[in-house]
């Protein structure tokens, strides 16, 4: 029996850890922010991926471990694989999760500083800022993959777009191909 | 309608959305390293993971008080049996105990001889000060805030300091008592 926690566990923590870079430690500098939350979600994937890794043979290719990632290291951490996998077949990939975990509980907030309920929903300062919470809870797990990929040996940099708030999830990761294993 | 008994922590979290404790458990050390790097001394992480901690416990005891149907706790004594038994297990599928009560009942210690925090843990040297598990004490004192309890939490025992359990001792420093308009229905 693996050992399990309780989702709000982790679902607390990543909202306060994303609360205490973005909100505390650099309010006014949301680039060293994203860099931060990045830097642990690198260590957090690098490590996964020698849990979940442990009693399989070695990938024989690129393909195959973008795939081990879709499939398995997304079922271990979002209880569902990714829903689409793209790939230009020039070293990007792009990674599609319809409904993804980590911001299926967010919406937009109008209640910022506007009085009136039709201007929040039109104001472009209400959208941004919910955009760009949102996006700074997504440089977590880009720091995951990217983390989890460079430990199977394909270094490489990951972005992650919202369309559809707050349902779609694109990562998007670029490799080097010359990279061998 | 009757009362509906309070259920158990088993109960709940059997019936909770859990997920693998790696994953909470890796995240909690990635995060506790990254603040090492930025904050540098080990009294202003332990100041953060303790703000951290309230920030959280604030919110969990709504979760907890949703799904435990626990009703009001009468005194102290209580309310840190029930998070012991019933919250701890709730969250992190682990037992906590209640020990060393003082004789007004306002002191006692909560005992965790299991722990998902500190799996795949060792402390280097230069960490002397830190308190690895301080986010704990501030869910608790977040938590008993919420519910007019104000606390003081300490580390008295810390397995990655040699001990051999953790033992947190939880202070009552006041009972507030409900302001108007609210109204005790008892």
């Amino acid at each position: 029996m693996v050992r399990e926690v309780s989702e709000s566990c982790i679902d607390s923590l990543l909202t306060e850890m994303v609360a205490c870079y973005c909100n505390r430690f650099y309010a006014n500098k949301p680039e060293l922010a994203a860099r931060r939350i990045e830097a642990i979600g690198y260590q957090v994937g690098h490590q996964l991926s020698e849990r979940y890794t442990m009693d399989r043979p070695r990938f024989t290719d690129h393909l195959e471990a973008i795939k081990f990632i879709c499939k398995d290291f997304w079922s271990e951490l979002f209880k569902k694989q990714i829903d689409n996998l793209k790939t230009n077949h020039r070293g990007t990939f792009v990674l599609q999760d319809n409904k993804f975990r980590w911001l299926a509980r967010m919406s937009i907030d109008p209640s910022t500083e506007n009085v009136s309920p039709v201007e929040d929903i039109t104001s472009p300062t209400a959208e941004s800022k919910a955009a760009q919470a949102m996006s700074m809870h997504l440089y977590f797990p880009c720091g995951i993959i990217r983390g989890a990929l460079s430990n199977l040996g394909i270094p490489c940099a990951v972005s992650a777009d919202i369309s559809n708030l707050p349902a779609c999830v694109y990562l998007s990761l670029s490799h080097n191909l010359e990279k061998t294993f | 309608m009757p009362p509906v008994a309070p259920r158990s922590g088993d109960a709940i979290f059997a019936n909770v959305e859990r997920v693998n404790a790696e994953l909470f458990t890796l995240t909690y050390g990635a995060i506790v390293r990254q603040l090492l790097t930025d904050l540098e001394e080990a009294e202003e992480v332990n100041k953060q993971l303790d703000q951290m901690g309230y920030n959280i416990g604030i919110r969990l005891i709504d979760e907890f008080l949703a799904k435990s149907n626990v009703s009001r706790c009468n005194d102290f004594r209580e309310t840190t049996d029930v998070i012991a038994k019933v919250g701890f297990k709730m969250f992190l599928g682990v037992t906590a105990s209640v020990t060393n009560w003082d004789a007004d009942g306002t002191c006692c210690s909560i005992v965790l001889e299991d722990n998902p925090l500190v799996d795949f843990v060792e402390l280097p040297d230069n960490c002397q000060g830190l308190y690895y598990c301080n986010i704990l004490s501030g869910v608790i004192r977040g938590a008993l805030d919420m519910v007019s309890m104000k606390t003081e939490v300490t580390w008295l025992r810390d397995v990655l300091r040699g001990d051999d359990v953790f033992e947190l001792q939880v202070k009552l420093l006041k009972h507030v008592p409900e302001e108007y308009p609210y109204k005790d229905d008892e």
